[in-house]
């Protein structure tokens, strides 16, 4: 995207303006990065209350069998993922990846069992790529329709349930990763129980024109407060989650992204919907040896951050490069330092010490396992 | 006799030695420090040059050493708790102290008034 290309705004643009959030550009967004509490309290009071989030920028897509048979739009997604689609049932959702030749992530993803069709949620900077190849692979089989008509908002943290049952008791019995419709405020939604905050907590898609009042009425619920892009990134981080462009992306495979619990057994060698998937020969070799390389969780053993895109060490002095961070932060929660990165296999083992270059110096940082905190979904 | 730079940091200078820290205006662009790194006593710097780092949640930035000099004494406590540089950065919140190689030079420099103008 280039300077001269005009910003995206989502449906709560002004609601942002209007809570003084500082604006970013993100994913070709104008986008909330803080709102005036700050980065590391919005990131605290999402674990302790609830914290609201517009995701608005993300895509949202549905794909119908053109036969009217549910279970033929699943087997013709299943051509484009690794992951038991078809297996899914009505009402449930699961994460997958979009995956290229190579092996390598194009895009990773939510998908959901509307019971009719599928609704698939995906990545802002990856939409209008992820359409066009739903359309190019699917379109024959399936009537693939991206809804440009609706905004997504997160309600993530310990108090969630309790605030999105005020506005619909539906929500209350709801376990991680089901996936209901529910009227809210007078709006027909599709509500999630998932999210990217490690947090119980709920994802709420709602018609673009009831965005603005839905928002506002979970605001106005005690311990809900606007949280910006750059706590969701902390949040994510702790979490052990990956952010697709930094800690997967066309060059990292599933198995290197150490994201291959998201391939079921039936998608594996000797399952019964074995590979069929792009990239699927190397994959399911990866799955069966294991990848030369692995994303890990890194905690630098200072008080210093250690940001993506540094260097990682085998030794104190920078002799032998080993691999890079991907994502790296000040955890709040943590209270220290968190990343991830790369390693190879030698060295990807928890427990093992490498070293970060940081402005000149080689700073220690163990290899840990994710996540930094305790998920608390609601299985 | 306090002083300000365009890089938004401020100087108190007493005969040749200037208190260095960050502006209120930079402190609030910055948001919550995490972690702040200072430089060693005895190191030299030229103008410009990265004397210390200050790092949010978000990001790291450099805070550039405002004049030549030699650093005389750092402020360890906001090593220990980077909040007191958004607490108090014009007054507990210090970075360090800075022998100035030549006193004269601050006379460039800012002052209040010019600052405030520069940030309105």
């Amino acid at each position: 995207m280039d300077d001269q290309t005009p910003l995206l705004k989502t449906p709560l643009h002004g609601l942002h303006l209007s809570l003084g959030a500082k604006m970013v550009p993100f994913a070709g967004y104008d986008m909330p990065v803080q709102y005036p509490a700050g980065v590391l309290k919005e990131h605290l009071h999402t674990r302790s209350a609830a914290g609201l989030f517009d995701v608005s920028h993300m895509g949202q897509v549905t794909v119908r069998a053109r036969s009217g048979n549910n279970a033929d739009a699943a087997l013709a997604l299943e051509a484009l993922v690794p992951v038991d689609v078809a297996g899914l049932g009505a009402g449930r959702q699961r994460y997958a990846v979009f995956t290229n030749d190579d092996g390598g992530i194009t895009d990773d993803l939510m998908i959901t069992n509307r019971g009719d069709h599928l609704f698939l949620v995906v990545n802002a900077a990856c939409k209008e790529a992820d359409f066009a190849h739903l359309e190019k692979h699917l379109g024959g089989a399936c009537v693939v329709t991206p809804i440009r008509d609706r905004a997504l908002l997160a309600l993530q943290g310990p108090l969630s349930e309790k605030a999105l049952s005020i506005l619909s008791p539906d929500v209350a019995s709801m376990r991680f990763m089901d996936v209901i419709s529910t009227t809210l405020v007078g709006a027909e939604c599709i509500v999630s129980r998932s999210g990217y905050s490690g947090e119980d907590g709920y994802e709420i898609s709602v018609p673009e024109d009831k965005a603005e009042e839905l928002a506002r009425a979970l605001l106005a619920i005690e311990g809900v407060q606007p949280i910006g892009l750059g706590a969701r990134d902390s949040l994510r981080l702790e979490a052990g989650l990956c952010l697709y462009g930094n800690d997967i992306d066309t060059t990292t495979t599933p198995v290197e992204g150490a994201i291959e619990w998201a391939i079921q057994k039936v998608r594996r060698k000797d399952g019964a919907r074995e590979g069929g998937f792009p990239g699927a020969a190397r994959i399911l070799a990866e799955l069966q040896n294991g990848a030369a390389r692995r994303r890990v969780g890194l905690k630098p053993e200072g008080k210093a951050p250690v940001r993506a895109h540094t260097k990682l060490f085998a030794d104190a002095e920078g002799k032998t490069e080993l691999g890079e961070v991907t994502s790296g932060t000040f955890g709040p929660t943590v209270e220290g330092p968190v990343a991830m990165g790369y390693l190879p296999k030698s060295h990807a083992a928890n427990g093992t010490t490498v070293f970060a270059e940081v402005r000149g110096k080689y700073l220690p940082v163990v290899v840990t396992a994710l996540p930094f905190i305790t998920q608390t979904y609601k299985r | 006799m306090l002083k300000f730079t365009s890089e938004h940091e401020w100087l108190n200078i007493e005969n040749g030695v200037a208190t260095v820290g960050i502006t209120n205006h930079a402190a609030e662009q910055l948001g919550d420090l995490v972690f702040v790194e200072l430089p060693a006593v005895g190191k030299s710097f030229s103008k410009g040059a990265d004397a210390a780092t200050v790092e949010s949640v978000k990001a790291a930035s450099e805070v550039y050493c405002p004049l030549d000099g030699e650093i005389t004494e750092v402020n360890d406590a906001i090593v220990a708790d980077p909040s007191l540089v958004n607490s108090d950065p014009q007054g507990a919140g210090w970075f360090f102290k800075l022998k100035l190689a030549n006193p004269s030079d601050a006379d460039g420099l800012l002052d209040e008034a010019a600052y405030k103008e520069l940030i309105a």
